[in-house]
């Protein structure tokens, strides 16, 4: 069992960090929120197909 | 003394069914959300926008959180940490979850902006803003759940905040066992059970219209009144209801 666990360990790493002054942020993290925020303007100027011949 | 019959509703005869508190509930429930509310056959033109597609998202992220979360407990954490099937269903339930909040969080901002509490939708709002902290709880203990270094850090974090605000020696982040049934007991019956009450106030009160949707829209009021102003009347007609023929 344990060594089945240790064998599909991933390797340990902190992962990628950006900073600006006391502001910091993991890559993961900011890209959620780049991603939320292109949805959010992309929702606001795109057409809604078909929205036209809708009732 | 007078006995003179003094005329009752009777409402079993009027068949009511007011008599008794389930035939009470009902006439309340089909009040407040009469079937062609809760199950509608088509909404007004304006929903027909990417802006009103994120909350049900949001749904769609649940379901699959939910039916992966399900395989997961049915098979165990030695199944989900070691074999490759288990390892597939864990990730489609992480990702499941980051979708989940993703259109969550646009859903929030795009109902925040169109200040989507007006017309009477003030528990609406309030359900979903409890949708969006009970799941933060949620995520939170799945991510406790990871068994690894990573959530042993979050939990020693958590584990200070809990004790400064109080609850730390009940919600103990540090108990695997606990957390283990607060995220695959408690907390999926809390989201559900606020997910569903905010689904079904908004079909009580109706998706929110545009803020700069007029009063005079054709769909925001009673399809029978008439309206004085007949020529913003033939204009909303001409755009919102392609088949209403204009001279």
């Amino acid at each position: 069992m344990f060594e089945q666990l240790a064998s599909t360990d991933v390797p340990i790493s902190p992962g990628t960090y950006f900073g600006w002054g006391d502001v910091t942020i993991q890559s993961g993290n900011l890209a959620v929120i780049i991603v939320m925020v292109i949805l959010f303007v992309l929702a606001l100027v795109l057409p809604f197909p078909g929205g036209k011949r809708r009732k | 003394m007078n006995t003179e019959a003094v005329p009752v509703p009777n409402p079993e005869a009027d068949g009511t069914g007011a008599y008794t508190w389930t035939g009470k509930a009902r006439r309340w429930l089909l009040k407040q959300l009469p079937p062609e509310k809760l199950l509608p056959e088509d909404q007004p033109s304006y929903v027909a926008s990417w802006a009103y597609v994120f909350g049900m998202g949001a749904v769609a992220g649940l379901v699959f959180i939910i039916a992966s979360g399900v395989v997961l407990s049915l098979n165990g954490p030695q199944w989900y940490h070691v074999s490759s099937l288990g390892h597939f269903v864990n990730s489609v339930h992480l990702w499941s979850v980051e979708l989940f909040f993703i259109f969550m969080v646009v859903h929030l901002w795009i109902k925040f902006w169109m200040a989507a509490w007006r017309g009477g939708r003030l528990l609406t709002w309030i359900t979903g803003m409890l949708a969006f902290l009970v799941s933060i709880v949620t995520a939170f203990t799945g991510y406790l759940l990871q068994t690894n270094f990573d959530s042993q850090w979050i939990a020693f974090e958590a584990k200070d905040a809990l004790n400064a605000v109080g609850i730390g020696a009940w919600f103990n982040v540090a108990n695997l066992g606990q957390i283990f049934m607060w995220h695959i007991m408690l907390l999926p019956l809390a989201v559900g059970a606020v997910v569903a009450l905010h689904v079904v106030m908004v079909r009580v009160h109706g998706v929110v219209p545009p803020i700069d949707a007029a009063e005079t829209d054709a769909q925001l009021r009673d399809a029978t009144s008439s309206g004085t102003d007949s020529a913003t009347t033939s204009v909303t007609n001409s755009t919102v209801h392609p088949e209403v023929k204009q001279p």
